[in-house]
């Protein structure tokens, strides 16, 4: 016998279910008075440094048919390339800029939005730049466990293409499931779930 | 105590996700799964700053009626029908580390297992004190409780006759966004949850058993309400001796 590790076991995802929105956002869904705001809806301020720009998009299925009970979470460093957490050891954050936004999609037309600004860059872990990028991690009904993804930035071709994570993707003609269309200051993300355009998601 | 309670920086990577342990994306049985299932094999790398790091949520941001569904929607002087119970637990990290600063939030059908929700058809009643959200933060060694009402089992369009049994379903915020996590307790005893199609999207029985509280008869208060103990374990992160400082910074 050896010693044991002693690891316990992550507690196993489920689905977020039809419902999320209850506990998620649940003044968008009509429950009112229980909280001032839902969390997340708003990341900045007039004093947050930085260009600010739009991302919006949809999440879509494999028939092609857009989710209207997904909810989307993005994040995100400043625009200085600096994390609004404790676990950044380069440096304050802007503390204006939460880095954080969610955003159920919408009930009717199954869109997404976040105002946000351009993130700066941050480096891999071997001290390469990446290239800028937002986070993003996708739960809804039939979705068993939360969908992480990142998006980039159509006008960085030149950073994307030395970019760590992305030179990682073999199948290159991928690579642009993970690239925004639309240009400055209003982007667009579609996330493709299944089908030939199925978005690049990580094991990260 | 946490690493972060110890005042040491918390850098490392995360541990892999077993992806043995959890559900695979695509689980026929859940019939909506078939569609909105990636088929493409996941991208696999060590995580980097942008998901060893993660948003922080102050204590200071939560209502005092927050961890109170039996009274967080009810009008003044009336509560929430149904059994009264407290569910409370720790987050821990799979190193067995508390888990501090971690908000929970929580949402769940009425007693009678319906949700205060549009889209929601179900012909059991709406309580009209009840809302069906809260949420909490962890203490400094990782525990939280709130207060509600227990849900009742309700059916959903799926198989002919498939009923989901009582759950409340969890978000999870660890210190990095890499933890995220949403996930579903259910109740000890409860012969439904092992003919659910959503809990049996999950192959390992020990998985689904640490997803079901026990009834804690020792934090249980007399003449008021029950206890059901719910601990969540949230990936873990390697040592961060060998790893504290980026190469060519």
């Amino acid at each position: 016998m050896v010693q044991a590790l002693g690891y316990l076991k992550e507690t196993a995802s489920q689905t977020a279910g039809p419902y999320v929105h209850i506990g998620l956002t649940p003044n968008f869904c009509g429950i009112d008075g229980v909280y001032d705001a839902d969390l997340g809806t708003t990341m900045l301020n007039e004093r947050t440094l930085g260009e600010r720009i739009s991302v919006s998009g949809r999440v879509l299925d494999g028939t092609g048919t857009p989710l209207r009970d997904a909810l989307v979470e993005i994040w995100q460093a400043d625009a200085a390339g600096l994390y609004n957490s404790p676990s950044e050891m380069r440096g304050a954050a802007d503390p204006t800029f939460s880095g954080w936004g969610r955003c159920p999609t919408g009930a009717d037309d199954g869109v997404f939005r976040f105002d946000t600004i351009k993130p700066g860059r941050v480096p891999f872990k071997d001290g390469r730049p990446m290239a800028p990028h937002i986070t993003f991690w996708i739960v809804a009904r039939g979705i068993n466990i939360g969908l992480h993804t990142r998006m980039y930035f159509p006008d960085e071709a030149e950073a994307n293409a030395a970019d760590p994570l992305l030179l990682r993707v073999e199948h290159r003609h991928r690579v642009a499931t993970l690239v925004a269309t639309g240009s400055a200051p209003n982007y667009i993300f579609d996330i493709h779930l299944q089908g030939e355009k199925e978005t690049v998601f990580l094991d990260i | 105590m946490s690493d972060r309670a110890n005042g040491k920086p918390e850098t490392g990577a995360f541990f892999p996700r077993d992806r043995n342990w959890h559900a695979p994306a695509l689980t026929p049985g859940y019939k909506t799964s078939v569609l909105r299932s990636p088929q493409k094999a996941l991208l696999s790398l060590d995580g980097t700053i942008s998901e060893i790091t993660g948003p922080v949520f102050g204590h200071s941001m939560l209502g005092e009626l927050d961890n109170d569904l039996i009274h967080n929607f009810a009008k003044p002087g009336e509560s929430a029908i149904g059994e009264r119970i407290i569910v409370h637990g720790r987050v821990l990290d799979e190193r067995g580390r508390a888990v501090p600063g971690a908000l929970l939030e929580f949402w769940q059908a009425n007693a009678g297992g319906r949700y205060r929700h549009k889209k929601e058809s179900y012909l059991a009643a709406l309580d009209p004190n009840f809302g069906g959200c809260g949420r909490t933060i962890t203490d400094e060694e990782g525990f939280y409780s709130f207060r509600t009402v227990k849900p009742g089992p309700y059916p959903w369009q799926n198989g002919v006759n498939d009923w989901r049994p009582a759950h409340i379903h969890f978000s999870v915020f660890g210190h990095g966004f890499a933890q995220r996590l949403i996930t579903q307790m259910y109740f000890e005893g409860d012969p439904m949850i092992w003919k659910c199609p959503i809990v049996n999207t999950i192959a390992d029985r020990r998985a689904i058993e640490q997803l079901i509280a026990p009834l804690d008869w020792a934090n249980t208060i007399p003449m008021d309400a029950r206890a059901y103990k719910f601990d969540i374990v949230l990936r873990g992160r390697r040592s961060t001796m060998f790893e504290n400082r980026m190469e060519g910074n």
